[in-house]
């Protein structure tokens, strides 16, 4: 484990292979606009293994979204673009396909349930129509068999009374029930990876739980390997087998659920955690947020790009910028202090 | 949707009369009244009156202008809508005999309009800043820029400087002859087509351009479609929602091009009686053509409304 964990960031051993699905190493994404250059996702790296959860955690303009996108090539250019990186999907090179080749992988290998179901989703089509679409497209079929298997999908993410429901508009679907139909329109072509951009953050408190779980059973049903993208980290605690910690564009911490929860080590993830309510606090603490504002990402402080929001702060923060560095097995950070020392 | 329907045809009543006050009114305003031409022309030896007064009182003239209305609109409802104070004939089949030409040449142009347009938008902002793009921009800019009057007339000019050819204008119904029908109708519908395009087109464009930044387009491409597919059955029929109100308020825009037109290419339409009748003062007869021009206009706004329907299903009539 600690040979693959060390390799992870260089990828040198082939061996490893086996097990990974996806493998983006240095993924540099920029947009460009008005002469000026942001760079969302600036050298991230990381591995979804086979049938696993990686959840990727971060405020709004941390790059998560963006990391996301750039695997499958959906971010539009112009204004944006992938400089730099590799993202090798079960050995496939995804950044050098041909654009029908891509289109080929898109909604049958990885497919993308996005946020915001009501805006995600075409409001003049209906939903058997738009859950149809990938599969007729990836897989073939005629109108029968495509609309037996649209009520099959929407019977499978558990939306009542599916035979009437193909025949409905978005609109008249409550929030719930669309994001149901946005994950059936996922898994409709059977991919390996489903990559889940916020996918309950429009939802009600007990909804979100409800789409959580099945799309843990689901994936874990198929042994479907998923990317959780999220601002929330209570939402991952449960759901993750590993997280990946952003921001400003990097992975500022790296571990397993277990490693991040029980022993978080960049003060970043600190934050996050304290800002989260929790059942086991003594009642009567404090959520403590953090303070200050997410970075401009056109403009970065030097150094550490946390350092101005951070309470442990010392001058080599705000000088150099800290790599990200192994601290146990599986378990990395990109900070200098050590927040454990008292 | 048939109770809806029904509905707003009723409320085309008020309306409708309104709108007949006010024609019939301010075509009694304008400056310089038939008496006046008539006598100057000599032309009320044919109807054998001497003085202003027994002519006035022929026409039915001498009556209080309430009176006037309240007869024209019972004989409207009857659908007659009185005769010419000219020539005696009957507005109503005046009229008739016109309406086919007019509504063909609209029809053309909105045709001509759309097939012009519609592509070239969605083009233009499925490509845009590229060359296409401005090449079709660019064109927009000049149709919008070039009256149609202008344009209409230097088609008719200069071919006839050139080849001493000009466009015919004898008109065969459609349904006799669509050949011979569109040799005569097609160059005039491209002249005043040309210039709904521009306005079409910019629309097309910009509401292409709003709807494929809309996170249902970012779907689509993430599902795997192909660009055709995105395109054209997630992007289109979304856009197209405020083309079609804005087809709508063209029309009454082309009708006042069809008068242009019309007398530029000589064709025998509506517009050309109403011209004339003008010029003449020939009040039933103006009076009885904005009575229809009216009355299609609301009808085909109606028929606007109806197709959001067919557009967008959040659309419901039943409410």
């Amino acid at each position: 484990m600690l040979a693959e964990e060390t390799h992870r960031h260089d990828h040198a051993e082939p061996e490893t292979q086996q097990e990974v699905l996806l493998r983006v190493s240095g993924l540099k994404t920029q947009f460009r606009q008005d002469g000026r250059t942001v760079t969302a996702v600036d050298g991230v790296s990381f591995d979804v293994r086979r049938g696993e959860t990686l959840a990727i955690v971060g405020e709004s303009g941390s790059g998560k979204s963006v990391t996301a996108m750039s695997i499958l090539r959906l971010i539009p250019s112009p204004p944006g673009e992938i400089v730099d990186g590799e993202v090798l999907f079960d050995g496939k090179d995804m950044l050098g396909l041909s654009d029908e080749e891509i289109r080929k992988m898109r909604g049958s290998e990885i497919a993308m349930i996005f946020q915001e179901p009501m805006t995600s989703m075409n409001p003049v089509l209906t939903i058997g129509r738009q859950l149809s679409e990938p599969i007729q497209v990836h897989r073939g079929g005629d109108r029968k068999s495509l609309l037996a298997k649209c009520v099959d999908l929407l019977r499978k993410v558990r939306i009542p009374d599916p035979e009437n429901r193909v025949k409905a508009y978005p609109h008249q679907l409550s929030g719930g029930m669309r994001q149901r139909a946005m994950i059936a329109m996922g898994l409709g072509c059977d991919p390996r990876l489903i990559i889940a951009d916020e996918p309950t953050t429009a939802l009600d408190v007990t909804v979100q739980a409800q789409i959580l779980e099945l799309l843990k059973d689901l994936t874990r049903e198929r042994g479907t390997s998923m990317i959780l993208i999220t601002h929330d980290l209570g939402v991952v605690a449960r759901y993750a087998d590993r997280i990946n910690v952003m921001y400003a564009g990097r992975i500022v911490e790296q571990g397993s659920s277990g490693d991040i929860f029980k022993h978080p080590k960049h003060p970043y993830t600190l934050g996050l955690m304290s800002s989260i309510p929790r059942l086991d606090q003594p009642s009567g603490t404090r959520l403590t947020p953090i303070t200050g504002q997410p970075p401009d990402l056109s403009n970065l402080p030097s150094g550490c790009p946390f350092h101005p929001r951070c309470r442990f702060a010392e001058d080599r923060c705000r000088a150099e910028r800290p790599p990200l560095t192994q601290v146990s097995d599986q378990h990395w950070k990109a900070c200098w202090i050590d927040v454990n020392k008292p | 949707m048939g109770s809806y329907f029904i509905r707003r045809l009723l409320a085309l009543i008020p309306t409708l009369i309104i709108a007949s006050i006010i024609v019939f009114s301010v075509v009694r305003l304008i400056p310089g009244d038939v008496l006046d031409l008539m006598l100057s022309e000599n032309d009320y030896s044919a109807t054998g009156h001497d003085t202003r007064e027994q002519l006035e009182r022929a026409l039915g003239l001498d009556r209080p202008i309430y009176m006037q209305y309240l007869s024209w609109a019972g004989n409207a409802l009857r659908g007659d809508l009185g005769n010419s104070l000219w020539r005696n004939t009957s507005v109503t089949s005046e009229i008739a005999e016109r309406l086919p030409v007019t509504i063909q040449l609209g029809v053309l142009s909105l045709i001509v309009a759309l097939t012009i347009a519609i592509p070239i938008g969605i083009y233009s902002a499925v490509r845009q800043e590229t060359i296409g793009d401005h090449v079709g921009r660019t064109f927009s800019i000049i149709a919008l820029a070039i009256p149609n009057f202008w344009l209409g007339t230097m088609v008719v000019i200069l071919p006839a400087m050139w080849w001493g050819w000009s466009p015919p204008n004898d008109i065969v119904p459609f349904f006799k002859d669509p050949l011979e029908n569109l040799k005569v109708l097609l160059l005039p519908s491209i002249v005043l087509g040309a210039s709904l395009s521009a306005v079409v087109m910019r629309m097309t464009r910009t509401m292409m351009l709003e709807v494929l930044r809309q996170d249902y387009i970012r779907t689509a491409w993430a599902k795997g479609l192909p660009e055709r597919t995105v395109v054209i059955r997630h992007a289109v029929k979304n856009a197209m929602i405020p083309v079609i109100t804005l087809i709508g308020i063209l029309i009454p825009i082309l009708f006042g091009g069809t008068v242009i037109i019309e007398q530029i290419f000589r064709l025998p339409g509506l517009g050309e009686l109403l011209l004339q009748s003008v010029s003449t003062r020939d009040y039933p007869i103006i009076t009885g053509i904005f009575l229809i021009t009216g009355v299609v206009v609301m009808l085909v706004n109606l028929l606007v409304d109806m197709c959001y329907g067919l557009l967008d299903p959040k659309v419901r009539y039943d409410g």
